[in-house]
């Protein structure tokens, strides 16, 4: 379990995978300023809604690459000769993947935050946002690149499937600005759900892919 | 519970192979005890694959029933990680395998496909037959006493055939089982066939 996880992590950075998703998340706090107009006050209100919005789209970025390439290098029927569970394989997965995006991202937040001109007291609620609603994140983009892996269009496809179901982690993530304890247990809850159910939900994918 | 009183076996009680929804085979009963090597033949198409996946565990038989001891699979992806060394990437494998001193046994099983110059060269800049042969050093690198090769001849020169035959040899000396599936000849002494 830990030989799989410390081979997604290589193959993340490796693939530039901790680089990609932080400019891209960078780049989207930076080009909101662009599209509302350099506001400061409109910034710091909506600013933290923009970091979740970024870090959403950045959880996304590498959806692709993390079951398909490994299904077809047969990398799943070499582990599962092994006695490996799928299920297991998914969430060695899941925790590279979290590993790869969420601590750097919570660092370029602090960035972002400060190119957007956030409070402390925001940018605190962000973060401790992001640290509760990050694992979900992953776990979605773990079952939703097993479920599209081998399909024609994947990345499209990907973009369709897994944002809608991003949203409760959205609303309530954004939601806990405000202060709202209630929005920061409810984010703890979707995680959860989230990262409970989605080995199960990729490892099934993952063995269906491979009969 | 594998039963450790008994020696390692393949047997195949009944096994029909199913494969999008078109039935492959049926009824296919075999047993093959330690030394024993089998030359799964057909056409294409025929299921040999699938045999041997049923035979691994990766695809469930849709009637009968398998007894399998740990395998090795040779199959047509290689599941080298390309920016790795050949070296390395073997021993993430050998290590998964959790063989003693995985770093001696990937030489070795570099040394006998005749891969040791290149232990040091990525994976993606090897040759098809040189992946073949890392494929082949995986499962040479491995302790289990069943391998299941699949097309092993593929992409491989006379020499590298030569090669495969004799460790195949080696493997069933020590009292290892082979089963293989393929369509070109493979010599291997005494193996039953098993025509699809």
């Amino acid at each position: 379990m830990v030989r799989l996880i410390a081979r997604d992590l290589r193959l993340a950075w490796a693939g530039g995978g901790m680089v990609n998703p932080v400019a891209f998340f960078l780049l989207v706090a930076i080009l909101f300023p662009f599209a509302v107009g350099p506001d400061t006050v409109l910034l710091a209100r909506i600013g933290g809604g923009v970091i979740w919005a970024a870090a959403l789209l950045a959880a996304l970025l590498p959806v692709e690459r993390l079951i398909g390439p490994d299904a077809e290098a047969g990398v799943f029927d070499q582990l599962g000769v092994r006695g490996f569970s799928m299920a297991g394989v998914a969430a060695a997965k899941m925790l590279a993947h979290w590993l790869s995006f969420a601590p750097p991202l919570m660092l370029a937040a602090v960035v972002a935050a400060g190119l957007l001109g956030l409070p402390a007291v925001t940018l605190g609620r962000v973060e401790l946002g992001l640290l509760i609603g990050t694992p979900g994140l992953a776990a979605l983009a773990v079952a939703t690149s097993a479920l599209i892996a081998g399909m024609r269009g994947a990345g499209a496809l990907a973009g369709l499937l897994m944002l809608p179901l991003a949203v409760p982690l959205l609303i309530f993530g954004a939601g806990a600005l405000d202060g709202g304890a209630g929005a920061l247990k409810l984010l703890g809850a979707v995680s959860l759900v989230l990262v409970a159910g989605a080995p199960f939900v990729a490892g099934a994918a993952m063995r269906v892919a491979m009969e | 519970m594998a039963d450790h009183d008994q020696p390692p076996r393949l047997a195949f009680h009944g096994v029909t192979g199913v494969r999008g929804g078109r039935r492959l085979f049926a009824g296919l009963r075999f047993t093959l005890a330690p030394g024993d090597a089998a030359l799964v033949t057909g056409p294409n198409g025929a299921g040999k694959s699938s045999l041997l996946r049923i035979a691994a565990g990766l695809l469930a038989p849709a009637e009968g029933r398998v007894e399998a001891p740990p395998c090795a699979l040779m199959a047509e992806a290689a599941a080298l990680d390309s920016g790795q060394t050949l070296e390395d990437a073997l021993r993430f494998w050998a290590a998964l395998d959790a063989v003693p001193e995985p770093a001696r046994r990937v030489a070795d099983a570099l040394t006998a496909t005749g891969l040791a110059t290149l232990a040091q060269v990525p994976v993606r800049l090897l040759s098809t037959g040189q992946r073949r042969r890392a494929a082949l050093a995986r499962v040479v690198a491995s302790e289990a006493p069943l391998w299941l090769l699949d097309e092993p001849a593929n992409g491989l020169d006379a020499a590298s055939v030569a090669t495969l035959e004799a460790l195949v040899a080696e493997h069933r000396a020590r009292g290892g089982i082979a089963l293989v599936a393929t369509h070109t000849d493979i010599a291997l002494p005494g193996a039953r066939v098993v025509a699809l």
